[in-house]
Order: C-alpha cells, then structure tokens, then sequence
C-alpha cells in the first residue's frame, strides 16, 4: 500500500513500530508535493529542507523514546495566515510581501511538541475572505477532483493538499465555513472547533469574535487526534477558554444508542442542490443503524445568518486590517508624497479586490449614522442566533446540515457576484456566530463525480459528540477513503 | 438603500484606500446591492434583545503584570520595507 493513502493515525503507527521512517514519509510526501502543486497550487511555500532536517530530529526523538504521541513524525502543512517563524507568512496577500515572522504560532508550537513535521504553507483566499480561495495573489488553487473547478476557501490549499494525497493533515482556521466547506468541496474530512478551544494567538486576525482553528484531515479519527493536540488555554489568547478539552481520540467508539439528532427542515429548503440534499440525508439513515434518534427539527434563523456574518466579519476585518499599512512589516508601494499617501497607496495598491470590499463594507457598516442600523442590529439578532440553536440542542444532541448548496463550482463562476459568493455560505456561518463547533465530513459524490459533504454540529464543547457521529458514519461508509483520480500518478 | 459614490469615497479615507475611478462607481453597486440585502434583518423584530458581541461571556481578561523580555528589535525592524537600526521609517510627518 502506499504510505500516502494512509490515515495520519495509520501513519503515525507505522512510524512507531518502524515500518515506516519519518524520513521516509517526508520524501513520499515531497515528492507528491513536487508533482501536484504545478497543478493545483496548494502550496504558497513548499520547505524540503527544513522538513527533511526536521524529520531526522523527529527520528531521534522518536528513537530514543522521547515522541511517543500518534501524531509524531507524521507530515502536515499550514494554512498560510498561522505565523512560523522565521518562515513566510503572507495569507496570500501582496501587502504582507515576504513577512517572516519572528514569533511562532501557539499552535506551531502545538504541533511541533506534538512531533509534526511542517511540509510548508498553504495557499488560500487573500486574509481567508473567500469562499474559492481564487482570490490569492499566488493564483488559485485548483480542486484536485476536477482541475476545473475550485477547492473550496477560504482554506482551499488545506483541502486540495489533503485530497491530492501531498500531506497527511493540514490546519486552516474557520471564520463562516473556512474549514468545512473546502473540507466538503475535496471530499476530506474538516472541523470547526468551539470558539475558544484552540489558542488564536498568531493566527492573523480576520474576524478575532468568529476566528477558529482546526485540522483537516482523511478521518474523523485522524482530526481528533490532531485536535487533542492542539486545543487547551493560552494565555496570550484571552478568549481561550480555561480547561482541558482533549482525550477526543480515546472517547470514539462507533457507539451512538440513544443520541438525539435533529435535522434543520430550513437547511433542506429552496436553494439546496436535490443531490446534496439527497446525499446528506442518506447519512441520517448510516447514523441510526448505530443507536441514534434521528428526527426532523427547526432552526428558524437561515434566512438572517449570511447578512449578520457579512455584518460582523466585515466590521472586525476593516479593524483589524488597519495594521497593514507599509510600514511595520510587508510591503510598501513606491512614489508615496508623505504618509497618508503612503499609507493609501499601499493599501489601495496591497490588497485585493474582495478585500478592499469587505474593509469598506465594514467601515460602512461602523461609521455614524449606520451603526446602528447595521452592525448593532447584527450583534441583537446574533443572540437570536444563538438562542435557536440553544433551543435546538436543549432536544437534540447534534444537528445535521448540509455544509454548502451545491458542490464545488467551476473556477470563475463565483467572483463575478459577490453577493451570490456570500450567500453560498449559509450553512456554515451560522456555527461560527454562536461559536459551535462544527465537522465537515464525506457522503459521496455527485453525478459530476465532485464529493459532497455533510455537516455535524454541535453544542459548545461538544467536539466529543460530532467526532463519535461522524467516526461511527466512517466505521459503516467507505466515503472518506475515496480519492481523486488526479492524485493517482497526476495522469493530467 | 442607495450608496452614492460619495459615499464611498467617505468610508475610503476612513479605510486608509483610494479607489481608481472606475471602481468608484462598480463598488457602490456592489455595496448597494449588498447592504439592500442586509436589509432582510429589520424583518426580525430585536426590540429588548440584548446586543452580543461575544459568545461567552467574557470580559476583562486579565493577567498577572509580569516583567518579561520582548522580542528583539533587530528581529521586528527586519520585517519593514524602510528602517534604520532602532526605527521604522516614514516620510516626514512634521514641518
């Protein structure tokens, strides 16, 4: 079998007993790297170097006993917006230049305690404001199941590189479906974290309130390992929240008697693709073969919850982009007067398109005399949000939901609407607003031969319940294990 | 509601951007277009409904005022596109 087929836990395995090297695993994954990335641009910044030294000190390490955990020695990638220092971090965007920055994620620092060894950065949507990641100012990244379509964003090379078999895992972070939906777009398994449960610190600030980070990966299995290593409180995050929320991993056991699941009738309404919809509610009938209660429920909030996000993400992001400004770090443009011409040339010259239209959304929205029209009217009827959802989990364990309308669409087709782009996240945006956590997994694929993904959310803090759901569908389902024809020899 | 070019020239400066003159007019379609859909808010009715701006409830985070070394001032200024060896430079902002 080839080690690239393998599940990061399998690989991991491998490692432990010596069948396969850290080394060894590191070249595999090169390698693929080196022969799909041309295609589908994953990757912003490939590390062969450093990902081999790296893999020889994980060996020693692992050698003389010191590594011991299921992750050590298994290659990943990062999203492009988590800072590793002293290598570059640019979330895609032309202002950031050649940032390097001098300080490590907290979850770099996670993941390299944890034995990871960082393969290189993702590409994505410019400052993951995307549903395509078409936006980077690398060029796209192309959807390894059909180089024709997108990936899915804003983490697209997060999903690409783990679909096209180029790395074992891969972190994105989530602010309205970041994670999951290119998770469903590549047939690879995705999950949100509750707000809170992973440290931000270092991960470049879209929306600080909806911000999350979380594994993508080929398993259910495979991402609560990998979040069992990398949530817990951080002091230099001040929304982490206090407590332990590992021992995922060990908690999956294909058990679900008596777990309640509702499925929202709102999310199975117009504007749902009849085959996704056919496909996620399959999976209602894979879940009750293992002991859940499975019912119809409501969740009377869809039609208000992609203009509240668009509300609040935009608002968070015009403040939170105000520190690009060429002088602190990144880039500059050239032929400034004095410093407001400065700083308005490089910004207007730095960012991109959808980027520029979400800051001035945002300062729109905040400025006098439409505040409270539209950015206070939001954060009220963000409660409400999370009141339904409140209600929803007062009866019901989990809810199931599809994760996007349609499957991955063709490249181009999105940015030419804005508005039809925002309103594709409807699914998913809802859970950042109220901080739930939220896993994308695998159902099938549709008659275009492009996967569909279904959606398990859960109450705050219940990752434990969306990853045994979700484990105990992939134990009865082969879904997971499919892969693109792309990634078998890169026959394109 | 209509946006005028106006008014997008209003949240430009406030934004620090300066649109081209062809992507005046095309932004303040878009932004019409936009914020005529976010409209569909008002059709829920939040009177009494607290404002929320954080899912937990959390304010005031505080930490123990410790002395601790920062990063070194080398390694920052290595990222700015003009600095000498302790500063950022900027054009001259006073006469």
């Amino acid at each position: 079998m080839d080690i690239l087929d393998l599940s990061a836990l399998a690989l991991g395995r491998a490692i432990q007993k010596r069948e396969v090297s850290v080394e060894e695993a590191t070249r595999a994954a090169l390698d693929a790297i080196e022969g799909a990335n041309g295609q589908n641009n994953a990757f912003i910044t490939v590390l062969p170097d450093e990902a081999l030294a790296r893999a020889a000190a994980v060996q020693r390490q692992i050698d003389d006993g010191t590594l011991t955990g299921p992750l050590a020695g298994v290659p990943l990638a990062i999203k492009d917006n988590i800072c590793t220092k002293g290598v570059k971090t640019s979330c895609a965007s032309k202002i950031l230049g050649d940032f390097k920055p001098p300080y490590d994620a907290t979850l770099t620092e996670k993941i390299t305690a944890a034995g990871g060894v960082v393969l290189g950065k993702l590409n994505m949507d410019e400052f993951a404001m995307g549903s395509t990641s078409e936006t980077s100012y690398y060029g796209p990244t192309r959807n390894p199941w059909d180089l024709g379509r997108v990936p899915g964003g804003s983490s697209g090379g997060a999903a690409a590189a783990v679909a096209a078999r180029e790395c074992w895992y891969a972190i994105g972070s989530d602010t309205g479906g970041s994670i999951r939906q290119p998770a469903s777009y590549c047939g690879v398994t995705g999950v949100k974290p509750t707000y809170g449960t992973v440290s931000r610190y270092g991960l470049i600030a879209y929306a600080s309130s909806l911000d999350q980070i979380g594994p993508l990966a080929r398993t259910a299995e495979d991402c609560a390992a990998i979040l069992d290593a990398i949530q817990g409180r951080d002091a230099r995050d001040g929304t982490s929240l206090e407590g332990d929320y590992g021992g995922l991993l060990a908690s999956l056991d294909g058990n679900l008697d008596g777990m309640r699941i509702g499925i929202p009738a709102e999310c199975f309404a117009d504007g749902l693709d009849a085959e996704v919809s056919r496909r996620v509610l399959a999976v209602a009938d894979v879940l009750r073969g293992r002991g859940a209660v499975v019912e119809e429920c409501t969740l009377p909030i869809m039609e208000y919850v992609v203009p509240t996000y668009y509300i609040i993400a935009c608002a968070e992001a015009s403040s939170n982009l105000s520190r690009f400004d060429g002088v602190k770090y990144g880039w500059r443009a050239e032929g400034y007067r004095d410093l407001t011409d400065l700083y308005n040339k490089t910004r207007t010259e730095g960012f991109g398109d959808e980027v520029k239209r979400r800051i001035l959304l945002g300062t729109f929205v905040l400025s006098t005399g439409y505040y409270d029209a539209y950015y206070r009217k939001a954060l009220q009827v963000k409660a409400v949000i999370q009141q339904a959802f409140d209600r929803a989990f007062a009866r019901y364990d989990l809810l199931l939901m599809p994760v996007a309308p349609t499957t991955a669409p063709r490249l181009g087709e999105s940015l030419s609407d804005p508005l039809q782009m925002y309103l594709s996240d409807i699914y998913t945006v809802s859970v950042n607003l109220a901080g739930l956590p939220g896993l994308s997994m695998p159902c099938g694929l549709d008659g275009k031969g492009m996967p569909v993904g279904a959606q398990l959310v859960g109450p705050a803090l219940g990752e434990g319940k969306v990853l045994r759901a979700a484990h105990a569908f992939q134990l009865d389902t082969d879904y997971h294990t499919l892969r693109p024809q792309a990634a078998e020899g890169g026959a394109h | 509601m209509k946006i005028t070019e106006e008014m997008v020239d209003y949240v430009s400066i406030l934004s620090r951007l300066r649109l081209p003159e062809e992507e005046r007019a095309r932004m303040a379609l878009e932004l019409e277009r936009i914020t005529d859909y976010m409209e569909v808010l008002n059709h829920l009715d939040t009177t009494g409904v607290e404002p929320m701006s954080h899912t937990f409830p959390l304010k005031n985070v505080f930490r123990e005022d410790e002395v601790r070394p920062s990063a070194p001032r080398a390694e920052l200024l290595a990222n700015a596109p003009a600095a000498d060896e302790e500063s950022y430079l900027v054009p001259k902002t006073v006469e």
